[in-house]
């Protein structure tokens, strides 16, 4: 049984062990480091230290943030580790493109001056810009040790949930947050909660949609990767909010260290007694699964998640009935997103008037985006919402690189819309991305110079939008396909304005009458590049002329028809 | 008005009418001789909602909303066709002409063909997309009946027949979007096939040319269905 005095105890003794190892050098061990081979730069840090006898530690964490940099390391020196008041004590040195030959001297650098030819400037506007609330711990815990997340704060807010607050004086104040799920939709997350939670039934299900499948998208991922207890914690809040007792967590195949993650997370948390049957000493159960999805994009809609779940072919069902009333097994499910969850715990900690505090009106808290395309700095990024695009890419991104000049920034994915430099002020929430033509999506933001070619853009989204679709229903099946081979024409130059008509008449076609969202918002990205950036696609038609050089028009269109 | 118990009044196209708890507005329609067009509901078996020609427009609903999955709630107000929504139905007939290798005049189903009389109900004059013309398989390895891809439109009656009614789940969807396939077994020939019971459901629900029995010409290739409800309602009240 784990009570409040035992995290205290084991963060104490964290405290104090990270006190006696003296200055902590933390080497980003996430996905995007780990591909430029950071594990090997762990080690010789590791043999580096050890042979200098200096008082340090060195540990494998998750993302920093700025991947562009990678492999990425941090120094906090002693102080700053033992410091009750971060804000004053010497502050945290930041690496980028940290090879194994650069261990010694970055462990020399211990008690001097930082290694100036690694240095990334803490200051610059890319981290001073952000609010860290899902990312507050990655890359600065081990995601592999529940100490270290209870020493961060972990596991307080589910203790006092379970002792102190009924099932629906939390469902309230996730309500009163104004949190609003980060798969896609943005639906309230709280009325969310409160239908499951009203729904008849014995059995309730929780389940945790991780199956990011967006082209560009590893916001879920790192997550996962750096911070997997903050996941598991939202979950166990809601399973007690909606009263259920078992959950599956539904993740894609492909991410193998977040599968490893999560499974060391797992254990753990039931070693502690914080998961499993009568969590820390109360009535309250919760059984935990992994799934493993074999990586169809369409699997991450809710109710094909469900049937794949359930051991059956993952294609979407007619809605309503809705998971919240006839899911799992026809129980009652809550499905949540990765991040939706990775919020809860800081609300319940922090109180619902401190999270609605920041952000729009309509859009509370914060989103994490995969900032990635033509900018700067490329990596995972946390604003709070209404930040406007200008600043996430300019400010954030530090704009495109010298000798470009920005076209577009392309958001929601497969079932977002790209935005023109005229809109670059809008404020990123749900609702004005939505008038814009685009959509929040789950998180992906790709920034485009005069480099591309809209149409291609366009064409590269239906393709993957064509090859995802599960063939359930006509339009979708047939339409993406009719959709892609129309622009197709366009790219290749032999497109005439009757295809371009007959495109657009396919859009909104498929975009109503489809079963479910990716057929709803397979158009999008047609249909925003249309709105924006027509004049390439008349180029294209009318002059047999790529504008951005990207598109191999023909230039006689007879061959091609034949 | 003399309702049954728990009965749900609601407007479909400006006429009042009444619904029983649970019914679909597709067979409330039906047995207020409205008309809907479907392809992939039949009568007996478990609805889908994949073909959308179906799809109706519900006040205050956010979408279009397919008749044969959609409940009756009280108070519903529906309309079953509208310039917009006959717009759409034909496109989705174009969209499946268009799919794969549709050649009537050639077919085995000519005139009876449910694919080609709603083609003709829904006034499709022409396809306006271009035609695909995708490379596909014919299986006659069955010793009585035949599968041909090129007629196959996806509407998985011959999968739900086969496992709700026949019980044999000898069939299945393979591959996804515009790559899917029914397919027997493990994507074996048919005539192989271990599970066939050689009942012949599939192949009368089949509305299309894609699975017909062998040897059958003229008047006699016509397919009756109309098993169904009637095996369905017994097995009910058995
Ligand atoms: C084609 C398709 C793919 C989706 N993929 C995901 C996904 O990978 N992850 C996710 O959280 N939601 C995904 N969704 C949205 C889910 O259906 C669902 O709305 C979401 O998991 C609900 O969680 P939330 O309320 O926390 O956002 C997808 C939806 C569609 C239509
Ligand atoms: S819209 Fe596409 S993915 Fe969704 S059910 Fe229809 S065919 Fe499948
Ligand atoms: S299946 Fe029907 S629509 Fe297709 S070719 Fe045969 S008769 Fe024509
Ligand atoms: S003949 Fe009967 S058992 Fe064989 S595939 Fe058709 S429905 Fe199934
Ligand atoms: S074979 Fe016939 S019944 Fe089966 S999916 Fe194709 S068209 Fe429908
Ligand atoms: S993966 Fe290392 S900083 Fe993001
Ligand atoms: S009949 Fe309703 S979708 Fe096919």
């Amino acid at each position: 049984m784990m009570s409040h005095e035992e995290l205290e105890q084991t963060t104490a003794k964290v405290q104090q062990e990270q006190r006696a190892a003296g200055d902590r050098i933390n080497v980003c061990v996430a996905a995007g480091c780990l591909s430029l081979h950071s594990d090997a730069v762990q080690k010789s840090l590791t043999d580096e230290a050890k042979k200098s006898g200096a008082r340090c530690s060195v540990r494998g964490v998750g993302c920093m943030g700025l991947c562009s940099a990678g492999p990425v390391v941090s120094h906090e020196p002693a102080q700053a580790v033992a410091a009750e008041d971060k804000t004053t004590a010497q502050p945290t040195r930041l690496y980028g493109g940290v090879q194994p030959g650069h261990a010694a001297k970055i462990v020399a650098s211990l008690n001097q001056e930082p290694v100036r030819e690694l240095a990334i400037d803490t200051a610059m506007p890319f981290f001073a810009k952000q609010t860290k609330i899902v990312l507050e711990n990655s890359g600065s815990i081990n995601p592999e040790s529940i100490e270290e997340y209870i020493a961060a704060g972990g596991y307080r807010a589910l203790l006092r949930a379970l002792h102190e607050m009924t099932p629906a004086e939390v469902v309230q104040e996730i309500s009163a947050s104004g949190l609003r799920g980060r798969g896609g939709a943005g639906y309230p997350t709280g009325l969310k909660w409160a239908t499951v939670a009203r729904a008849a039934g014995a059995t309730k299900y929780v389940i945790c949609n991780a199956d990011e499948g967006d082209p560009g998208a590893f916001m879920d991922r790192s997550v996962l990767e750096s911070d997997p207890h903050r996941v598991l914690e939202g979950m166990i809040l809601a399973a007690y909010a909606v009263g259920a007792s078992q959950g599956y967590i539904y993740l894609r195949a492909e991410y193998p260290l977040a599968v490893q993650r999560l499974g060391v997370a797992i254990r753990e948390a039931k070693r502690m007694g914080l998961l499993g049957a009568e969590i820390a000493g109360t009535r309250m159960s919760l059984h935990l699964e992994i799934r493993l999805g074999a990586g169809a994009f369409v699997c991450g809609e809710e109710t094909a998640l469900i049937a794949s779940i359930e051991g059956r072919r993952g294609t979407p069902q007619p809605r309503p009935p809705y998971p919240a009333e006839s899911g799992l097994w026809n129980s009652p499910t809550l499905i949540n997103n990765v991040e939706t969850y990775a919020n809860v715990s800081p609300i319940l900690a922090r109180g619902s008037a401190w999270y609605a505090a920041q952000g729009t009106a309509k859009s509370k808290g914060t989103k994490v985006f995969a900032l990635s395309g033509k900018a700067r700095n490329t990596g995972l990024i946390e604003v709070p919402m209404g930040m406007t695009l200008r600043e996430i890419i300019f400010d954030i991104g530090g704009g495109v690189p010298a000798g470009h000049t920005f076209k577009a920034v392309q958001t929601g994915g497969p079932s977002g819309g790209c935005i023109p430099e005229s809109l670059l002020d809008i404020p990123v929430d749900y609702d004005s991305l939505m008038q814009a033509g685009s959509i929040m999506g789950s998180g992906g933001m790709i920034v485009m110079d005069d480099s591309s070619c809209m149409v291609s853009v366009a064409r590269f989204f239906m393709e993957f939008c064509m090859s995802e679709s599960c063939g359930k229903c006509v339009p979708c099946r047939a339409g993406t396909a009719q959709m892609h081979g129309l622009l197709t024409r366009i790219t290749e130059g032999v497109a005439t304005h009757r295809d371009l008509d007959l495109l657009v008449r396919l859009c909104e076609m498929v975009g109503a009458t489809s079963l479910c969202g990716l057929g709803q918002t397979a158009p999008n990205p047609v249909l925003s590049t249309l709105r924006y950036f027509k004049n390439e696609y008349l180029a294209h038609i009318e002059d047999k002329h790529c504008p951005a050089g990207v598109c191999e028009c023909a230039t006689t269109p007879a061959e091609v028809n034949a | 008005m003399s309702a049954a118990p728990g009965a749900k009044t609601f407007v479909i196209d400006g006429v009042d009418a009444s619904a029983t708890p649970g019914q679909t507005i597709l067979s409330a329609a039906r047995e207020h001789n409205i008309f809907i067009p479907t392809l992939c509901h039949l009568e007996g078996l478990g609805d889908v909602g994949a073909c959308r020609l179906c799809l109706v427009e519900v006040k205050g609903a956010r979408r279009l909303l397919p008749a044969c999955t959609t409940r009756v709630d009280e108070g519903m107000e529906v309309t079953t066709n509208s310039p917009r929504l006959a717009d759409y139905r034909q496109m989705t007939m174009q969209l499946l002409f268009a799919e794969r290798n549709h050649v009537c005049s050639v077919c085995v189903a000519n005139n009876h063909c449910e694919m080609q009389s709603m083609a003709t109900t829904l006034g499709m004059t022409h396809v306006e997309v271009p035609y695909r013309f995708p490379a596909l398989t014919v299986d006659a390895s069955h010793e009585r009946f035949t599968l041909d891809h090129n007629r196959c439109i996806l509407c998985t009656r011959c999968v739900r027949v086969c496992s709700e009614i026949e019980g044999a789940h000898t069939w299945d969807v393979m591959g996804r979007g515009i790559q899917s396939k029914v397919i027997t077994d493990l994507d074996q020939p048919w005539g192989t096939s271990e599970t066939c019971t050689s009942c012949g459901k599939c192949v009368q629900v089949c509305p299309t040319g894609a699975l017909f029995q062998k040897n059958r010409t003229g008047e006699r290739r016509g397919k009756d269905p109309s098993f169904l409800p009637y095996l369905r309602t017994m097995r009910e009240e058995l």
